[in-house]
Protein backbone atom coordinates (compact mmCIF):
# COMPACT_ATOMS: atom_id res chain seq x y z
CA UNK A 1 0.00 0.00 0.00
CA UNK A 2 3.02 2.39 0.67
CA UNK A 3 4.44 1.70 -2.19
CA UNK A 4 1.06 2.29 -4.60
CA UNK A 5 1.28 5.57 -2.60
CA UNK A 6 4.82 6.30 -3.21
CA UNK A 7 4.48 5.53 -6.82
CA UNK A 8 1.36 8.23 -6.92
CA UNK A 9 3.58 10.70 -6.30
CA UNK A 10 6.33 10.14 -8.81
CA UNK A 11 3.75 9.59 -11.42
CA UNK A 12 2.95 12.40 -14.02
CA UNK A 13 0.15 10.43 -16.34
CA UNK A 14 -3.33 11.61 -14.52
CA UNK A 15 -4.62 8.04 -16.18
CA UNK A 16 -2.30 5.67 -14.53
CA UNK A 17 -2.58 8.24 -11.11
CA UNK A 18 -6.07 7.30 -11.21
CA UNK A 19 -5.54 3.85 -12.22
CA UNK A 20 -3.32 3.42 -9.20
CA UNK A 21 -5.17 5.58 -6.48
CA UNK A 22 -8.01 2.61 -7.37
CA UNK A 23 -6.01 0.44 -6.70
CA UNK A 24 -4.55 1.78 -3.28
CA UNK A 25 -8.45 1.73 -2.37
CA UNK A 26 -8.75 -1.99 -2.84
CA UNK A 27 -5.63 -2.62 -1.14
CA UNK A 28 -7.25 -0.28 1.98
CA UNK A 29 -10.63 -2.65 1.26
CA UNK A 30 -8.04 -5.68 2.33
CA UNK A 31 -6.90 -4.30 4.93
CA UNK A 32 -9.82 -3.62 6.65
CA UNK A 33 -11.16 -7.37 6.09
CA UNK A 34 -7.76 -8.62 7.86
CA UNK A 35 -8.62 -5.96 10.78
CA UNK A 36 -12.26 -7.49 11.27
CA UNK A 37 -13.89 -4.63 9.58
CA UNK A 38 -16.33 -6.60 6.90
CA UNK A 39 -18.95 -3.53 6.47
CA UNK A 40 -15.78 -0.82 5.99
CA UNK A 41 -14.24 -3.12 3.45
CA UNK A 42 -17.58 -3.23 1.35
CA UNK A 43 -17.91 0.47 1.53
CA UNK A 44 -14.78 0.97 0.58
CA UNK A 45 -14.83 -1.35 -2.22
CA UNK A 46 -17.79 -0.30 -3.56
CA UNK A 47 -17.50 3.64 -2.93
CA UNK A 48 -13.59 4.43 -2.51
CA UNK A 49 -12.59 2.01 -5.50
CA UNK A 50 -15.22 2.31 -7.73
CA UNK A 51 -17.14 5.45 -7.23
CA UNK A 52 -14.02 7.55 -7.03
CA UNK A 53 -12.49 6.36 -9.63
CA UNK A 54 -15.12 6.83 -12.02
CA UNK A 55 -16.10 10.05 -10.67
CA UNK A 56 -12.08 11.24 -11.16
CA UNK A 57 -11.94 9.33 -15.06
CA UNK A 58 -14.66 11.48 -15.64
CA UNK A 59 -12.95 14.59 -14.48
CA UNK A 60 -9.91 13.51 -16.50
CA UNK A 61 -12.44 13.29 -19.65
CA UNK A 62 -13.50 16.66 -18.82
CA UNK A 63 -10.19 18.31 -18.71
CA UNK A 64 -6.46 16.53 -19.20
CA UNK A 65 -5.03 14.05 -18.61
CA UNK A 66 -1.16 14.62 -18.25
CA UNK A 67 0.88 16.70 -15.49
CA UNK A 68 2.75 19.45 -16.39
CA UNK A 69 5.81 20.00 -15.14
CA UNK A 70 7.67 18.14 -12.29
CA UNK A 71 7.44 20.55 -9.09
CA UNK A 72 10.03 22.56 -8.31
CA UNK A 73 9.98 23.06 -4.42
CA UNK A 74 10.79 19.87 -3.63
CA UNK A 75 12.29 20.57 -0.66
CA UNK A 76 10.36 22.62 1.78
CA UNK A 77 7.66 20.54 1.55
CA UNK A 78 9.72 17.27 2.15
CA UNK A 79 11.29 18.54 5.35
CA UNK A 80 8.09 19.80 6.79
CA UNK A 81 6.24 16.57 5.98
CA UNK A 82 9.16 14.61 8.12
CA UNK A 83 8.94 17.06 10.62
CA UNK A 84 4.76 16.53 10.85
CA UNK A 85 5.43 12.60 10.58
CA UNK A 86 8.42 12.63 13.03
CA UNK A 87 6.39 14.57 15.43
CA UNK A 88 3.27 12.34 15.26
CA UNK A 89 5.32 9.40 15.77
CA UNK A 90 6.48 10.70 19.12
CA UNK A 91 2.61 11.72 19.83
CA UNK A 92 2.15 7.56 19.33
CA UNK A 93 4.15 6.81 22.16
CA UNK A 94 1.70 6.77 24.49
CA UNK A 95 -1.42 5.78 22.68
CA UNK A 96 -2.73 2.02 23.59
CA UNK A 97 -0.94 -1.26 22.13
CA UNK A 98 -2.48 -2.94 18.79
CA UNK A 99 -4.95 -4.96 19.78
CA UNK A 100 -4.92 -4.49 23.15
CA UNK A 101 -8.40 -5.64 24.71
CA UNK A 102 -8.06 -3.02 27.58
CA UNK A 103 -7.43 -0.08 25.73
CA UNK A 104 -9.98 3.24 27.26
CA UNK A 105 -11.67 2.90 23.27
CA UNK A 106 -12.94 -0.77 24.14
CA UNK A 107 -14.11 0.34 27.43
CA UNK A 108 -16.56 2.99 26.96
CA UNK A 109 -19.63 2.93 25.23
CA UNK A 110 -18.61 -0.37 22.82
CA UNK A 111 -19.43 -2.73 25.65
CA UNK A 112 -23.38 -1.93 25.96
CA UNK A 113 -23.57 -2.11 22.09
CA UNK A 114 -22.41 -5.18 21.83
CA UNK A 115 -24.64 -6.14 24.63
CA UNK A 116 -27.73 -4.65 23.99
CA UNK A 117 -28.17 -5.02 20.50
CA UNK A 118 -29.14 -8.55 20.43
CA UNK A 119 -31.96 -8.11 22.62
CA UNK A 120 -32.70 -4.53 21.78
CA UNK A 121 -32.92 -4.74 17.98
CA UNK A 122 -32.70 -8.44 16.82
CA UNK A 123 -30.04 -8.08 14.60
CA UNK A 124 -26.64 -9.83 14.24
CA UNK A 125 -24.49 -7.36 12.79
CA UNK A 126 -23.67 -4.86 15.47
CA UNK A 127 -22.42 -2.49 13.16
CA UNK A 128 -25.89 -1.66 10.92
CA UNK A 129 -27.75 -1.86 14.17
CA UNK A 130 -25.21 1.36 15.56
CA UNK A 131 -25.59 3.10 12.30
CA UNK A 132 -29.14 2.57 11.30
CA UNK A 133 -30.43 2.93 15.37
CA UNK A 134 -27.99 4.10 18.13
CA UNK A 135 -26.55 6.46 16.00
CA UNK A 136 -29.21 6.78 13.21
CA UNK A 137 -29.25 10.78 13.44
CA UNK A 138 -25.58 10.64 12.41
CA UNK A 139 -26.70 8.84 8.84
CA UNK A 140 -29.48 11.43 8.66
CA UNK A 141 -26.38 14.18 8.74
CA UNK A 142 -24.95 12.15 6.09
CA UNK A 143 -27.31 11.64 3.78
CA UNK A 144 -27.87 15.88 4.57
CA UNK A 145 -24.26 16.16 3.56
CA UNK A 146 -24.56 13.74 0.26
CA UNK A 147 -27.88 15.98 -0.34
CA UNK A 148 -25.51 19.34 -0.04
CA UNK A 149 -22.58 17.81 -2.48
CA UNK A 150 -24.94 16.84 -4.84
CA UNK A 151 -26.68 20.28 -4.80
CA UNK A 152 -23.16 21.82 -5.25
CA UNK A 153 -21.86 19.17 -8.37
CA UNK A 154 -25.44 19.84 -9.98
CA UNK A 155 -25.10 23.89 -9.43
CA UNK A 156 -21.38 23.67 -10.59
CA UNK A 157 -21.16 21.74 -13.95
CA UNK A 158 -24.78 20.83 -14.07
CA UNK A 159 -25.89 23.43 -16.22
CA UNK A 160 -25.96 23.45 -20.51
CA UNK A 161 -22.43 23.88 -21.34
CA UNK A 162 -20.43 20.93 -22.54
CA UNK A 163 -19.77 19.16 -19.77
CA UNK A 164 -23.14 17.96 -19.17
CA UNK A 165 -24.05 16.26 -15.66
CA UNK A 166 -22.35 13.19 -16.26
CA UNK A 167 -21.80 12.79 -12.63
CA UNK A 168 -25.88 12.16 -11.67
CA UNK A 169 -25.86 8.82 -11.67
CA UNK A 170 -22.69 8.43 -9.72
CA UNK A 171 -24.34 10.42 -6.80
CA UNK A 172 -27.53 8.37 -7.00
CA UNK A 173 -25.38 5.34 -6.18
CA UNK A 174 -24.17 7.01 -3.36
CA UNK A 175 -27.28 8.21 -1.81
CA UNK A 176 -27.97 4.24 -1.60
CA UNK A 177 -25.28 3.76 0.70
CA UNK B 1 10.46 1.64 24.22
CA UNK B 2 11.46 -1.72 22.74
CA UNK B 3 9.84 -2.11 19.27
CA UNK B 4 6.13 -2.20 20.48
CA UNK B 5 2.87 -2.46 19.14
CA UNK B 6 2.73 0.75 17.66
CA UNK B 7 3.27 -0.03 13.95
CA UNK B 8 -0.07 0.34 13.14
CA UNK B 9 -0.36 3.81 13.77
CA UNK B 10 3.21 4.14 12.17
CA UNK B 11 1.52 3.24 9.62
CA UNK B 12 -1.26 5.91 9.74
CA UNK B 13 1.57 7.94 9.69
CA UNK B 14 3.12 7.32 6.91
CA UNK B 15 0.24 6.98 4.48
CA UNK B 16 -0.81 10.63 6.04
CA UNK B 17 2.54 11.95 5.46
CA UNK B 18 2.58 10.94 1.50
CA UNK B 19 -1.02 12.19 1.08
CA UNK B 20 0.11 15.52 3.03
CA UNK B 21 3.13 15.76 0.79
CA UNK B 22 1.38 15.38 -2.36
CA UNK B 23 -1.38 17.86 -1.58
CA UNK B 24 1.58 20.67 -1.04
CA UNK B 25 4.12 19.66 -3.65
CA UNK B 26 2.66 19.05 -6.43
CA UNK B 27 0.57 21.81 -8.45
CA UNK B 28 -1.52 19.45 -10.76
CA UNK B 29 -5.42 20.27 -9.24
CA UNK B 30 -6.69 16.22 -9.60
CA UNK B 31 -3.38 15.04 -8.18
CA UNK B 32 -3.89 17.17 -4.64
CA UNK B 33 -7.40 15.76 -4.78
CA UNK B 34 -5.59 11.86 -4.87
CA UNK B 35 -3.27 12.97 -2.63
CA UNK B 36 -6.05 14.11 -0.14
CA UNK B 37 -7.89 11.32 -0.71
CA UNK B 38 -4.81 9.51 0.18
CA UNK B 39 -4.76 11.20 3.63
CA UNK B 40 -8.30 10.41 4.05
CA UNK B 41 -7.65 6.68 4.15
CA UNK B 42 -4.91 7.24 6.26
CA UNK B 43 -7.31 8.67 8.94
CA UNK B 44 -9.82 5.45 7.95
CA UNK B 45 -6.90 3.00 8.49
CA UNK B 46 -5.90 4.73 11.96
CA UNK B 47 -9.78 4.60 13.37
CA UNK B 48 -9.96 0.53 12.30
CA UNK B 49 -6.76 -0.66 13.49
CA UNK B 50 -7.37 1.31 16.95
CA UNK B 51 -10.67 -0.81 16.86
CA UNK B 52 -9.24 -4.38 16.23
CA UNK B 53 -9.13 -6.06 19.72
CA UNK B 54 -6.37 -9.38 19.52
CA UNK B 55 -8.33 -12.42 19.11
CA UNK B 56 -11.76 -11.40 18.51
CA UNK B 57 -13.16 -11.11 15.30
CA UNK B 58 -15.69 -9.15 12.79
CA UNK B 59 -18.68 -7.27 14.99
CA UNK B 60 -21.34 -9.73 13.95
CA UNK B 61 -23.64 -12.19 16.90
CA UNK B 62 -22.72 -15.26 16.72
CA UNK B 63 -23.14 -17.75 19.45
CA UNK B 64 -20.43 -19.23 21.19
CA UNK B 65 -18.21 -16.51 20.03
CA UNK B 66 -16.83 -13.93 22.98
CA UNK B 67 -14.73 -10.99 21.56
CA UNK B 68 -15.61 -8.77 19.25
CA UNK B 69 -13.89 -5.76 17.81
CA UNK B 70 -15.27 -2.83 18.45
CA UNK B 71 -18.27 -1.20 16.47
CA UNK B 72 -18.03 2.08 16.92
CA UNK B 73 -15.11 3.40 14.46
CA UNK B 74 -16.52 0.96 11.78
CA UNK B 75 -19.71 2.90 12.04
CA UNK B 76 -18.14 6.51 12.37
CA UNK B 77 -15.34 5.20 8.83
CA UNK B 78 -18.63 3.78 6.90
CA UNK B 79 -20.09 7.52 7.19
CA UNK B 80 -16.78 9.16 6.66
CA UNK B 81 -15.96 7.15 3.70
CA UNK B 82 -19.66 8.33 2.19
CA UNK B 83 -18.87 11.86 3.46
CA UNK B 84 -15.23 11.92 1.48
CA UNK B 85 -16.72 10.50 -1.82
CA UNK B 86 -19.19 13.99 -0.96
CA UNK B 87 -16.06 16.08 -0.62
CA UNK B 88 -14.36 14.40 -3.58
CA UNK B 89 -17.04 15.28 -5.85
CA UNK B 90 -17.28 18.79 -5.04
CA UNK B 91 -13.46 19.32 -5.31
CA UNK B 92 -13.42 17.61 -9.23
CA UNK B 93 -16.58 19.77 -10.28
CA UNK B 94 -14.64 22.95 -9.01
CA UNK B 95 -11.66 21.62 -10.94
CA UNK B 96 -14.02 21.07 -13.89
CA UNK B 97 -15.04 25.02 -13.42
CA UNK B 98 -11.49 26.11 -13.02
CA UNK B 99 -10.60 24.68 -15.96
CA UNK B 100 -13.49 26.07 -18.30
CA UNK B 101 -12.84 29.52 -16.79
CA UNK B 102 -8.43 29.02 -16.68
CA UNK B 103 -8.11 26.73 -19.67
CA UNK B 104 -5.40 24.32 -16.84
CA UNK B 105 -5.68 22.56 -14.09
CA UNK B 106 -1.85 23.78 -12.78
CA UNK B 107 -1.85 25.88 -9.55
CA UNK B 108 1.20 27.80 -10.55
CA UNK B 109 -0.21 28.60 -14.67
CA UNK B 110 -3.59 29.94 -12.53
CA UNK B 111 -2.09 32.12 -10.13
CA UNK B 112 0.17 33.62 -13.29
CA UNK B 113 -3.27 34.33 -15.39
CA UNK B 114 -4.66 35.77 -12.05
CA UNK B 115 -1.08 38.08 -11.93
CA UNK B 116 -1.45 38.97 -15.54
CA UNK B 117 -4.82 39.91 -15.07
Amino acid sequence: MAVTALALVRLRNLFAVVMLAGMFSLLAAVLYVVLDAVDVAFTEAAVGAGITTVLLLGTLALTTSEEKAAPRKTLAPLLLVVATGAVLIYGTMDMPRYGDPNAPIHRHVAPYYLERTGPDTGLPNVVTAVLASYRGYDTLGEVAVIFTAAVGVLVLIGRSRRPRKKRQPADKKKAAQ
Amino acid sequence: MEFPGLYNYWIAIVLMMVGFYIVIAHDNLIKKVVGLNIFQVSVFVFYISMAKVRGGTAPILEAGIETYSNPLPHVLILTAIVVAVATTALALALVVRIRNAYGTIEDDEIEGQEDDA
